[in-house]
């Protein structure tokens, strides 16, 4: 009729098995899984590991060797024991405040993006008086202030200062799905907002979510570790920021004792580098616009588009030539 | 497909019955007064839809005709109380429902539904078919037992099994299936009046008469009022009782279908009718 119709797909196409399995994992996804979880690996063998952190094995600052593969910290406890312990409570304090953090985000992005009108203007108000107040101000605040800091009190705190930028990125997503016609399909279905939040628009974000997770994650390791290092850490736990805390002031750095204040930095350097990497790879998962092909489908794609041009330009030519009703000669010198 | 459908559809065709002989023969079943609907944008504002007043009788089929961007769809937004009318006023079995909201807009929408252009976006694409019929169930107003057969029922107005679509995820379905689910979700609350906003718009011909036909029949089984809102006057043509054309917001002609095909009245009518491709026409002019 009088509009060109889009494609329709063919009423006896074999449907699709599961669309989940077509997910390609890039090398960087691999790359970032393995920095990660050899992280949690280090957190979890302390458990196994003969030694205690709290157990004094040496003197202050003795070097690596003899039994003790990083040496002894500034009370003579073994490093690599420490190190263990420590890994575990950041990465304990790093999920739990990434999970509040998440919570909070993506329960205010949602509503302030899907509901509209003055209720977004209030609540991203909120938000942007909150990201307006430099967060690691109101963590020493806070911290400063409570009368005794636990792993899960600095978590919670850590994740109550975390949240305005998720709910900022998630609002916007969140607006873009409500104008979407299964929104009013919902509505004319009769679903109710929390249903249709949940159903409708949740599944659509998700992807951001997870992102914003795993980089919430990441934040609140360093700012434990941040907060620690300032001596605001956890009371009676090793943390990477702890370790780091007393290696600075007994004097670490300056007496060469390298094993003190090394091997929490590198750790710290690993957590946060992978969890960043495994932001951007599963980014590339989630927006296949992203996806960078592999080299030899790259090869391929690149051949079969020279092809196509140099058959374009031996087209255009044969006309030109002459009236030639000829197939289009392959080589354009042909038509000369 | 009217055989799977003859024994559950008992029932519910003599409570449609019923509920179309409530409204007496010359009152419109819905109706809406000087309907308009402003934008506000940067350095101004536009009227999408400015004061059109149309009837929607009992059982009739209404076709709303006009270019992309005369506000048509907006006008079926705002029908559908998805959104807000600037000034104006809606009325539905001579109720005004141009401010309800919370359970009374529900039960507008247990008679008043509609289909929607994209057979792709309409669908949450997380869901099978089966689930986004099951939510239509509380406002349609049935137990979960006498919910399977109302799918059934409802799925076989548009010639489809619950077997070979309830299980479906949206993307496992072709276009007219898809097409054909709305309607069937639609249908589940036995609504009285169904808005069809460039619903076969976006399939090909065959899939396009299909739907059509669907709808078609629905009318005479269910006693449906149809509002079907195109930019194709020969769909028009083929379904509806009554044609009102708009232009920029505005309704610059309407009438009796014959009226309005053949004895053209607006110049913006005559410019659309020009527009259908004649085939005939075009065959001798290349031969």
């Amino acid at each position: 009729m009088s509009t060109p119709n889009a494609p329709v797909t063919d009423e006896k196409s074999a449907p699709r098995s599961n669309p989940f399995r077509s997910f390609n994992f890039s090398t960087r996804f691999w790359v970032s899984l393995v920095i990660v979880v050899a992280v949690v690996v280090l957190g979890l063998a302390g458990l196994l590991y003969p030694t205690g952190s709290g157990e004094k094995v040496g003197s202050l600052y003795d070097a690596p060797g003899g039994g003790l593969p990083l040496g002894t910290d500034n009370f003579g406890h073994d490093v690599l024991a420490v190190l263990m312990a420590g890994t575990r409570t950041s990465l304990i304090i790093g999920l739990v405040a990434g999970t509040i953090a998440t919570a909070i985000g993506v329960a205010v992005g949602l509503v302030a993006g899907f509901v509209g009108g003055w209720l977004e203007e209030v609540l991203m108000g909120i938000t942007n008086v909150v990201l307006a107040i430099p967060s690691i101000i109101v963590l020493i605040l806070i911290s400063i202030s409570l009368p005794q800091s636990s792993i899960w009190s600095l978590a919670v705190v850590i994740g109550i200062t975390a949240w305005p930028w998720t709910a900022r990125a998630v609002r916007a997503q969140a607006s873009s799905v409500a104008t979407r016609e299964h929104i009013d399909v919902a509505r004319l279905s009769g679903a109710r907002l929390p249903s249709i939040l949940l159903v409708d628009v949740l599944p659509y974000i998700l992807s951001y979510a997870v992102m914003a997770f795993v980089l919430q994650v990441s934040g609140a390791i360093l700012a434990e570790s941040a907060l620690s290092m300032l001596g605001l850490g956890p009371s009676g736990t090793d943390s990477l920021g702890t370790q780091l805390h007393w290696a600075l002031a007994f004097q670490a750095v300056a007496t060469g004792a390298w094993w003190a204040f090394l091997p929490p930095t590198i750790v710290l350097t690993l957590v946060s580098f992978g969890f960043l990497l495994l932001q951007a790879s599963l980014d590339e998962v989630f927006n296949p616009r992203l996806r960078r092909g592999k080299k030899k489908q790259m090869k391929q794609a690149a051949a079969r588009r020279a092809k196509e041009a140099a058959a374009l330009a031996a087209g255009e030519q044969a006309p030109a030539a002459g009236a030639d009703p000829r197939p289009v000669p392959t080589s354009a010198g042909g038509a000369a | 497909m009217t055989e799977s459908a003859t024994g559950p559809a008992a029932a519910p065709v003599d409570d449609g019955g019923g509920m179309i002989t409530r409204s007496e023969a010359g009152t419109p079943l819905l109706s809406c007064r000087d309907l308009t609907k402003t934008f506000s944008v940067a350095g101004g504002s536009i009227t999408a839809v400015d004061s059109v007043s149309l009837d929607f009788p009992a059982s009739s089929v209404l076709a709303v005709v006009g270019e992309s961007g005369s506000g048509k769809s907006t006008l079926a937004r705002m029908l559908l109380r998805l959104m807000p009318a600037t000034s104006g006023t809606i009325t539905f079995r001579d109720q005004d429902v141009t401010r309800i909201k919370g359970q009374e807009l529900r039960s507008y929408w247990s008679e008043v539904q509609a289909v929607f252009q994209d057979p792709f976006a309409s669908f949450n694409q997380f869901f099978t078919v089966g689930s986004l019929l099951r939510r239509s169930l509380k406002l349609a107003g049935v137990e979960k037992e006498e919910g399977d057969h109302l799918i059934e029922e409802c799925l076989g107005y548009v010639g489809l099994t619950p077997k070979e679509a309830l299980h479906k995820f949206p993307h496992q379905m072709s276009g007219g299936q898809r097409q054909r689910v709305m309607v069937a979700r639609a249908l589940m609350m036995r609504p009285t009046v169904l808005l069809a906003d460039e619903a076969t718009s976006m399939l090909d011909a065959s899939l396009r008469v299909n739907v059509l036909n669907v709808l078609h029949d629905l009318r005479h089984e269910l006693g449906l009022t149809v509002l079907f809102i195109t930019h194709d006057i020969g769909q028009a043509c083929y379904l509806a009782d009554r044609v009102a054309v708009m232009e920029h917001g505005v309704v610059v002609e309407r009438g009796s279908t014959e009226e309005v095909i053949f004895a053209p009245q607006a110049e913006y009518t005559k410019r659309l009718l020009a527009d259908v491709p004649d085939l005939r026409g075009s065959l001798k002019h290349h031969a």
